[in-house]
């Protein structure tokens, strides 16, 4: 946080953190939710006192909201084009004889 | 967030979009395009829906101190931080759609925006905290289970966690009342008398009947609403009916009475007079809540700006709080330390 940003915080909000959790071991960390704090110690405090009452989470991830850069939100967005015409990508694509075994 | 620009669609083409991931019984997302009057109406169902979650901690915080045992204590205590919990999930699902968290603090102890009628009357008697869980998070989960599906994805995602743990509520206060019931008479007394107290308010919590509902039909089209009030209410009264007769309490109804035409339970009207003084702000206790909770925001204001303040010397210091490392960089690296 800059000087300026903390000076503004004090005046109104703590800034945003968004929220990760890992379940349990084996799994990836997903975003649960959000929450305000005034630094990221407090955010995983918060965190765990808001996302992890009954055991939800064995790790703990804290972002500010406003480091995050995200693509846009339309779904139809040429931005992920490149990916919609390449069926031959998919194994249901090739066409394999039923006799052929373990394919 | 900063998105990465390219060319927008224009406002018909989104508007169809739009009504067509709501037909379609899929979620609209916090960035998408949405009519400005579903971002409003939004805002103000999960605004109110937090503020009551925040304001219900104060008639049941009202026995933690004299809970009668530890047991009950630590239960009534988990509870009411549920309920906060709850409030702050909500005021987080609110933010996504540009609310500012700071202004709906102040739309609440300001009485701009409105919240539960329900936590406008007072807690008199231990009973209270078991009939509140029973009756009162009883129609709270009716209302709440369809909610789940609601189109605004991060309100439902929110009702979702909200629910699992509203079973507890639940649970405990039935659980509680049939310990009671298994007492004293003068604890059976006290369990009918609560329950004459919070039938009536408990069916006002659905809100007005259908007829004078008037943007019911716009809500369920934009599937924000899933049933009618009539039809949620009509609900918890057929479910609270035989577990009010297992605990061996009287229902304060005189029409209530079981209907083999309908399959349903008729039942009486609450005084809708009385719901509208009590939400238009004048119940027993709403100067009381309000009075509350300002005084805990107004009072934690130097908290929260000491807070701020130690953020800020510690990030113009450079300082990397003890403990603290970024995790993050290290997914993928073998050595991912706990």
């Amino acid at each position: 946080m800059s000087a300026t940003e903390a000076e503004r915080a004090t005046q109104s909000n703590w800034p945003l953190f968004e929220v990760f959790l890992r379940s349990k071991r084996g799994l990836n960390h997903v975003h649960v939710g959000s929450l305000h704090a005034a630094d990221a110690t407090m955010a995983l405090h918060h965190a765990r006192d808001l996302y992890t009452r009954r055991n939800e989470g064995v790790s703990i991830w804290v972002v500010k909201a406003a480091d995050i850069t995200a693509s846009s939100p339309d779904e139809k967005d040429p931005f992920f084009a490149p990916s919609g015409d390449k069926v031959y990508r998919h194994p249901t694509f090739y066409e394999i004889p039923d006799s052929i075994p373990h394919i | 967030m900063t998105a990465v620009k390219y060319e927008a669609p224009q406002a018909a083409e989104l508007e169809l979009y739009f009504e067509d991931t709501v037909a379609r019984d899929r979620r609209i997302e916090p960035r998408d395009w949405m009519p400005d009057p579903y971002r409003k109406t939004m805002i103000r169902q999960i605004a109110q829906h937090a503020h009551s979650e925040i304001i219900g901690m104060q008639p049941e915080g009202n026995w933690v101190t004299r809970a009668p045992s530890l047991r009950r204590k630590a239960i009534l205590l988990a509870k009411v931080q549920d309920e906060a919990g709850h409030g702050l999930y909500l005021y987080s699902a609110a933010e996504t759609l540009g609310a500012d968290r700071a202004d709906l603090t102040n739309r609440l102890i300001t009485g701009a925006q409105k919240y539960s009628s329900i936590f406008n009357y007072p807690t008199l008697t231990f009973a209270d905290v078991g009939v509140i869980g029973w009756l009162v998070d009883g129609a709270a989960i009716c209302n709440q289970v369809p909610l789940c599906r609601s189109s605004y994805g991060p309100y439902a995602r929110a009702m979702i966690r909200i629910c699992k743990e509203e079973s507890f509520h639940q649970r405990q206060g039935y659980e509680l009342l049939l310990t009671m019931m298994r007492g004293t008479d003068a604890q059976r007394e006290m369990v009918q008398d609560a329950t004459n107290r919070w039938w009536w308010p408990s069916l006002m919590m659905f809100g007005p009947p259908d007829a004078d509902s008037p943007n019911t039909e716009q809500s369920m089209r934009w599937r924000v609403k899933r049933h009618t009030n009539d039809d949620l209410r009509q609900r918890f009264v057929d479910m609270s009916v035989p577990q009010a007769e297992a605990l061996g309490v009287t229902l304060p109804d005189p029409a209530l009475r079981w209907n083999s035409e309908r399959e349903h339970y008729d039942f009486g009207q609450p005084d809708w007079a009385e719901f509208k003084r009590v939400i238009s702000g004048n119940g027993p206790c709403n100067a009381e809540r309000i009075a509350t909770r300002r005084a805990a925001h107004e009072g934690g204001q130097w908290v929260r700006d000491a807070a701020a303040a130690h953020a800020a010397r510690a990030s113009r210091r450079g300082a990397v709080p003890p403990g603290l490392r970024s995790e993050a960089t290290r997914e993928g690296g073998a050595y991912e330390r706990h």
